[in-house]
This record gives structure tokens, C-alpha cells and sequence, in this order.
């Protein structure tokens, strides 16, 4: 029964877990004996074995040697990078439920529950919340609830699955557990040894034992370690939490025993990797809006040529970095940046996919670190009677698959430079303005955002007939039509001929419509610029008619007054 | 129901007492007091497919003579050079853009001048612009398909193959129509050579007119000569008729060069199609003219 000040504690607690964290990316092997080596070969030793192993006869500190006998055992190298990811799992799985968490150890973590019944429901409730959490994460956890944070400790390492202790009944739920337990957390590994041979010599085996002691005689025999240990065993210990500020760090990394060469493979890992991702992110209510990939490659000697097709350079960066030493290895990295929060695992895979397929890495892959970028997720209450507009998620895969089709500079929005040169323009990535609702709108004056007609402009009786059938505004439509002018990209080399200092005749070897007489000619209009630098220009415009087969077409005739040729720009039409 | 008049065969078959003009009529009113028939509209009076939004082209003269443009059907504009249909295609996406719908427009040419759809309006926030173009794809590329011509006598490009920009404005179609979403989204297939757009087969046509089908996105496409054939609900000739040079008519040479203006073309539109309406398509024609804004 719970008092009115009883302030409940959970502790998370992953027994072994750098296997936990090497079984978050493969977590096939779970059902399997796996065993985790540390050091240099050939003088590998076992650091950590999860229950198959050690039912097996696999203990630590056993060479790599006493262990390869066992039949079906599997080995892997122990990775501290992919740890490290795991313990930032666990603080993000503790965060998502309270924000006073203390980290007491790579694989235990407790955190403060007191005010989550509320929410979260009664307290095996949420212990059992909080084993799912983490197993979505990849971790089999121990979770443990108690009225102070050492019990909850001591219980999450001693009892496996979940567990809930009254206020009261320390004692009792703490008394079959072995006095080992004690020292699971142990700094002082002698010390931690002394004791334990004290109380075996004292036949203490049970916590239960250890907290029947008199205090007066243990303190005299073991000092205040021993007193402690006893008010620890008999659930009397009080302390606050430390709490952290867990860091807003998102990354996940694989490192592989073999090379891997194929990027289907590849893709099967990273979306893992996403998957975890992303969990985590969801966990602490955020999402990203840029996704920074590492690959490190082995011995390979990175092409960049090869990487880059046809010489296109998208937003996404890709560096190779050598690193000195006996193992070459070259990290390859792509970074992809998006126009609005996201949070989908499968649309960020995609669009990794469609990346690396028009970026191949080049070289066999032996580590992957993905990280992602934290950013505040987007409303996503849109109007109804908006228009439509594409699905950011959609459209994102949409041009990436665009660009991989035309090439990345050949997909995406205009952006006009301030400058007078003709290509004056450059293409950036397209990212359509979100539509405001009609409230929102600032007022606009059409008529004022229309340029006055300047001297030489005649706006043509266009009618201005009213939208039938549309239901439009009558601003649907801008006083006059624009003569458009479509450009030969590149422009067309033609021959051209003078008389009376205009274009009287013009030939054309790659156009052959382009040729005969010029019916009609008006210009030149000058134009130069950038003559401060190396990018100078200057060019006379005139604008021809020329008789097609049945037609007459109007093109613009440009004669580059620095290199002296002439060539048609474009047609009118 | 009333029974009909005794036929007497001594009056040659002719109802005892009715002119013959109102049997049709009486007749015609039996048959709809019948109840099993009470629920059968005559064929006259069978309602159509329903009508699809209209949205502006942007020229009000077009807008006059089609009512717009329709939403889920693909409208074709088709003429020579300097006919006028690209003016036409930059105030359609104007108009789009200016409605605050994303637009997307497959440039299969690469012949969109940026200083001409500025002047036209065009907000280039809400524009999508593919620029297609001959592109090499290199051996082991995923991209490789049917479509494209093996590079030969080149060792440096051995198995490498060139993407045509028609095969490639037909992919990005596909997929920019697939993604959904858009109000607009124009091909322009102004430059390309009649030989190589007549490739394009009729169910690429059809294809794409079923992907906009039931949808708000406006499918527009420029041409030199109509490719989209029964495809195309509204089908539009453009022809430049004559030039409106500040100094007359083509004949007249008394300015000199540095005193003459193109001030614009005067654009003759004539609907040849339009599926739009129950009464028989006729041709309709229009005019309009354009104007040289500074770009």
C-alpha cells in the first residue's frame, strides 16, 4: 500500500549488455549462443557471453582458443562505438517517460517517477511500459520499481523481467537475492573481493542474512562499508537522484566483421539503423530534418570521379578523408538535408538509397554511423479548403528519383542573381512555400506590384473577359500577355550576313531552317558587364524574322562583341 | 390506367375517336404511369459524365472560347514557332502559381527562359522545373533502361549509353503525376523534333491522361504538331498570324533597324477539340496578342 510520500523509483537494468548492443543490429542472433571478444588477436579474450553462452560452458575471460570447440557459438568483436549508441538509447527510453533520469551506469539507468500515474497509469503499469520501450529499442531490459533508488537498483540486477516493491517489503522482496549483487557496480574490484570473502567465510549466501546482522557487531567488524551494505540489503538507504540532461545526440553506428560490397546489403542495415533512429527521436517527441551518413571504407582508394555522375554536384556533400596507418581507410559521407521535419523511416531510406545508387561509395564498407539532426516536428493541421499541394515525404523521394533521372543540377526551383548577364540564374532545391490560410495573407495591391508600361511598351488590347466557367478572380490575369522567349541551350553558331552594317542573310550548319534571308531586323541593343573581372561580357541583341517552310519566326540574334561570333540565342514565340 | 380506345378494323387500323397526332403523346403517357418504367430516363435526358473543374488559362481570350483549362484532363496547345504557345504555356503557370498551387513544368528542351517567366509572373517558389537533356549513363548505373543508344567506337565510354530527353521527360512525367499533388504540370515539347515525339506511344498518352483522371492537376502539353490525339480533352491551335512592328507590316522599310520594336505577336487560336461539352465540337477561333516585356 502506497503512503502519501512515497516516492516510487524505476531503474532500467540490461544485463549483459555488450551483447545487448552488438544484438541491436542483428538481432537475428538473439535465439543463438553469442560471445563477445576483446583485444588484439590472437590473444582475444571473452568480455561478455548472453544466457545461451553461459549455459554452454563459455565464462569470461576465456581465450579465443578454449571456446572455438563450442559448436554453434557465435563471435563477435566487442564494439564500444555501438555501445555507446545502445546506453544513448537507454537514456532516451528513460527520458520518454520522466525527465529526472540518473545515468548510474552504462547499462542501469533510474529515473524519478513520482507524478507519472497520472499519465502513465499505476506503477507495473509503467514498468512494464518502460520494458517495452526499451525492447523497441533494441535492449532487453530488467525493470524495477521501489521507494528508493538503491532497492530499485539492486532489484533490476538481481530479478529478471519486471518488478514492483511495496513500500515496506524491502526486505522481504530483496532477501533471495545473493550477496553478489551487492557488488555488481563495484568500482573497487579488491575491496569488492575482501568483503564478498568475508561474508562467505561468515556464511552469509542471502541478502536476508546480511540484514538479520547486528549493526553494532558489523559495523565493529567491517566498519561503515559494512553498514552500508547492510541498510542497502534491508532497503533502508535514502538518496536523491543525479539527475542528466541526456545530450540531443541521435546516432547509431554498425561496425561489420566482414566487408561489405554490395549496397543491397547495405540498404538491409540502414534500415535498421533508420529504424532505430527514428524510435529514439519519437521517444523525445522531436524529428529531423538532416540525416548525416559515414561510411568508412577499407583500403579503397575512393573515386570520386566515379562517385559523382556526369560531373553534377547536388546539395548533399561527399568527402573522402584518408586516414594514416596500417589499415588505409577512407570515410565516405553523404549528408541529406530536407526542406521540412520528417520522421518516416522508410521515406528516409529511400531517399538514402536513390542517393547512393547516383553515388556509389566505391570501396567495401566496414563501419556505418548514421546520425541525425534534432529539430522540432511540424504542425500538421492544414487547411481544407487550401489547394493541393504535394506530400513533403512524397515529394522528396519524387526528386530524388528526378535526379537521378536528369541529374541533380537539372531538377529543382529558379532563383534569379542580381546581375545583368543573360544566364544571370542558378537552380536550388525545390522546396514550395507553404500556403497560408486567407486570414494569414498580407493584403496585396495587384495593380501596384504590376510594373508602370515603360516608354517603348505597348500593351496589346488583350480582353479582359471575365472568368467564365472558373469562378477565378478577375486578377487571374496580368494586364497583357509576355512574349516569351525559349532559349537554344547551347545556342546555335550561325554565319551571318552584313548589309548596310544589319543582318541582311543568315546561315546555319547544325539548323538548316536557319537560313535565307533576314525579312526583317531591329536593333542592336547593347549589353555588357562583369568587365571588372575575368567574366566579362558584351554583346549586341537584334531581333530577325526568317521565313520558315509556311511561317514566319522571330529569334534573337546576338553577336558576342569580345569573341566576335554570331549566334541565335532563341525564338520568340 | 384507363384502357385504350377500341382500333375498329372498318377504319383501316386508326383509333375510333383520336386524331393520329396525339396516340404518340397518349401512348407516351401510358408508359410512364407504368411503375416498372417509372424509374427509366430516356436516353434524350441521360446526365453526362460530370463536367470538370475549369481553372484560367491565364489569357482571357482563350478563357472566352474554352471556359479555361480542365482539372484532371490534358489540354494540348500545338503551332509553329512563334505561334505563340509558349506565351501561353508561361500564363498558364502563372495563373497556376498564382492560385498558391505547386506547379511542376518538364522542360524537355531545356528552353524555359528564367527572364521571360519572371515577366509573365511566374512564382518561382511554386515551380517545379525539370530540364531535360542527353545524359550519359555509365555502366552499372541503375538508371539504364530500354530507351537508350549504346554508345559506339569510344573505349573511354564503353557501355556507356545516352539517355534521350524524350525518354526522360516521359519518366519524369510519370513519376511527377504519380507523386500527386500538383496543379499544374506542363510538358513542353516545343523544340523537340517531330520524329523523335511521334515516338512516343499512344499509351504513354493514355497512361498519363488516367493518372490525372479523377484528380485536380491540370495536364498541359506544348507541341509542334498534336501527339496526344483522342488523349487530349482540349485540343488548341496557336498560329502567329503577323508581326506588330512598331513600324507596320513587313514591308515597310522606311525606319531603320535602331528605330524598330517587336512589340509583340498577334496569335490566331482556333479550338479544334474540346470534350468538355455534350454539343459537337466546332471550330472556334480567337485572337490575342502578345507583349515584349523586358527580358
Amino acid at each position: 500500500m502506497l503512503t502519501a510520500d512515497f516516492m516510487p523509483f524505476a531503474c532500467i537494468f540490461v544485463p549483459d549488455f555488450p551483447v545487448e548492443a552488438l544484438l541491436r543490429a542483428e538481432p537475428e542472433l538473439r535465439s543463438r549462443p553469442l560471445a563477445v571478444l576483446e583485444g588484439k588477436a590472437p590473444l582475444q579474450k571473452v568480455f561478455a557471453v548472453n544466457e545461451k553462452a553461459r549455459r554452454a560452458g563459455v565464462a569470461q575471460e576465456m581465450s579465443k582458443l578454449q571456446i572455438e570447440a563450442c559448436s554453434g557459438l557465435e563471435l563477435r568483436a566487442r564494439s564500444l562505438a555501438q555501445e555507446l549508441s545502445a546506453h544513448a538509447a537507454l537514456l532516451d527510453c528513460a527520458q520518454s517517460f520522466s525527465p529526472r533520469v540518473e545515468d548510474a551506469g552504462y547499462d542501469t539507468i533510474i529515473l524519478d517517477l513520482a507524478g507519472l500515474e497520472p499519465l502513465f497509469g499505476p506503477l507495473p503499469k509503467i514498468a512494464h511500459a518502460l520494458a517495452r520501450r526499451a525492447s523497441a529499442f533494441g535492449l532487453e531490459a530488467c525493470v524495477a520499481v521501489a521507494a528508493n533508488p538503491d532497492t530499485a537498483a539492486l532489484a533490476a540486477r538481481g530479478f529478471s523481467g519486471v518488478t514492483v516493491i511495496s513500500q515496506g517489503k524491502e526486505v522481504e522482496e530483496l532477501g533471495s537475492l545473493p550477496v553478489e549483487v551487492l557488488f555488481s557496480n563495484s568500482a573497487d574490484d579488491r575491496d569488492a573481493a575482501q568483503l564478498l570473502q568475508t561474508f562467505n567465510r561468515w556464511g552469509i549466501r542471502k541478502l536476508r542474512d546480511l540484514a538479520a546482522l547486528p549493526e553494532i557487531a558489523l559495523s565493529e567488524r567491517l566498519g561503515q562499508a559494512g553498514v552500508r551494505l547492510q541498510n542497502l540489503a534491508r532497503g533502508k538507504t535514502s538518496r536523491t537522484l543525479v539527475p542528466v540532461d541526456a545530450p540531443m545526440i541521435f546516432e547509431e553506428v554498425i561496425e561489420l566483421d566482414y566487408p561489405l560490397v554490395l549496397l543491397e546489403p547495405l540498404a538491409f542495415l540502414l534500415g535498421r539503423l533508420l529504424e532505430q533512429v527514428c524510435a529514439r527521436l519519437e521517444a523525445r517527441a522531436l524529428a529531423t530534418q538532416e540525416l548525416r551518413l559515414s561510411l568508412e571504407l577499407e583500403n579503397g582508394c575512393h573515386d570520386e570521379e566515379a562517385s559523382v555522375s556526369s560531373g553534377e554536384t547536388g546539395p548533399s556533400t561527399s568527402s573522402v578523408q584518408a586516414f594514416s596507418g596500417s589499415h588505409a581507410r577512407r570515410s565516405f559521407q553523404r549528408t541529406l538535408c530536407l526542406p521540412v521535419p520528417l520522421l518516416d523511416p522508410r521515406t528516409f531510406l529511400k531517399l538514402l538509397q536513390l542517393d547512393l545508387n547516383a553515388h556509389p561509395p566505391g570501396a567495401p564498407i566496414v563501419k556505418i554511423h548514421l546520425s541525425a539532426e534534432p529539430v522540432r516536428p511540424r504542425p500538421g493541421q492544414s487547411g481544407l479548403f487550401l489547394p493541393p499541394s504535394p506530400e513533403p515525404e512524397k515529394l522528396e523521394l519524387t526528386l530524388a528519383r528526378i535526379a537521378g533521372i536528369v541529374g541533380e543540377d537539372k531538377v529543382g526551383s529558379l532563383e534569379l542573381l542580381d546581375t545583368h548577364h543573360p544566364g544571370g540564374f542558378r537552380m536550388q532545391h525545390f522546396a514550395p512555400r507553404e500556403t497560408l490560410l486567407p486570414h494569414r495573407r498580407p493584403s496585396r495591391n495587384l495593380g501596384a506590384s504590376i510594373s508602370s508600361a515603360s516608354a517603348g511598351q505597348v500593351l496589346a488590347g488583350v480582353s479582359m473577359a471575365s472568368s467564365r466557367g472558373t469562378g477565378e478572380d478577375s486578377r487571374a490575369y496580368v494586364e497583357g500577355l509576355v512574349t516569351a522567349l525559349r532559349i537554344f541551350r547551347p545556342a546555335i553558331n550561325v554565319v551571318v550576313t552584313l548589309q548596310g552594317g544589319k543582318p541582311a542573310g543568315i546561315t546555319c550548319t547544325e539548323r538548316k531552317e536557319l537560313a535565307g534571308e533576314i525579312l526583317w531586323a531591329a536593333g542592336p541593343w547593347r549589353s555588357s558587364g562583369d568587365w571588372w573581372g575575368q567574366e566579362a561580357w558584351a554583346r549586341d541583341e537584334w531581333d530577325i524574322a526568317v521565313r520558315l517552310e509556311i511561317t514566319i519566326a522571330l529569334y534573337r540574334l546576338v553577336r558576342d562583341l569580345l569573341g566576335g561570333r554570331w549566334f541565335v540565342e532563341g525564338t520568340y514565340d | 390506367m384507363s384502357s385504350l380506345p377500341v382500333v375498329s378494323p372498318a377504319a383501316g387500323g386508326c383509333p375510333v375517336g383520336f386524331a393520329a397526332a396525339k396516340l404518340p403523346r397518349l401512348i407516351f403517357e401510358r408508359l410512364g404511369a407504368m411503375p416498372k418504367l417509372a424509374g427509366v430516363t430516356p436516353a434524350s435526358r441521360l446526365e453526362a459524365r460530370p463536367t470538370p473543374e475549369m481553372v484560367s488559362s491565364g489569357v482571357g481570350a482563350i478563357d472566352a472560347l474554352t471556359g479555361g483549362f480542365p482539372r484532371g484532363c490534358l489540354t494540348e496547345v500545338y503551332g509553329p514557332a512563334s505561334s505563340g504557345r509558349t506565351s501561353v504555356l508561361l500564363a498558364a503557370l502563372a495563373a497556376a502559381t498564382r492560385r498558391e498551387e505547386v506547379c511542376a513544368l518538364v522542360d524537355v528542351s531545356d528552353a524555359l527562359n528564367p527572364l521571360s517567366a519572371a515577366a509573365a509572373g511566374i512564382d518561382f517558389g511554386r515551380l517545379l522545373w525539370v530540364r531535360c537533356g542527353l545524359r550519359l549513363q555509365k555502366p552499372g548505373s541503375p538508371q539504364r533502361h530500354r530507351g537508350t543508344e549504346k554508345i559506339k567506337n569510344n573505349k573511354n565510354l564503353e557501355n556507356s549509353r545516352i539517355e534521350k530527353p524524350v525518354e526522360q521527360a516521359l519518366r519524369v512525367t510519370d513519376l511527377l503525376l504519380q507523386s500527386g499533388g500538383f496543379g499544374m504540370v506542363a510538358i513542353d515539347l516545343g523544340d523537340t523534333p517531330v520524329i523523335a515525339a511521334r515516338r512516343i506511344p499512344l499509351t504513354s498518352w493514355f497512361r498519363f491522361q488516367r493518372s490525372v483522371e479523377h484528380t485536380s492537376t491540370v495536364l498541359f502539353v506544348i507541341s509542334q504538331v498534336p501527339y496526344a490525339q483522342t488523349c487530349a480533352s482540349l485540343l488548341l491551335r496557336v498560329s502567329g498570324t503577323k508581326l506588330s512592328a512598331f513600324s507596320g507590316q513587313l514591308s515597310e522599310k522606311t525606319y531603320p533597324a535602331h528605330a524598330q520594336l517587336l512589340d509583340g505577336i498577334q496569335v490566331q487560336g482556333e479550338l479544334l477539340r474540346s470534350r468538355l461539352e455534350r454539343k459537337p465540337a466546332r471550330s472556334v477561333t480567337t485572337a490575342f496578342a502578345t507583349n515584349l516585356q523586358a527580358g
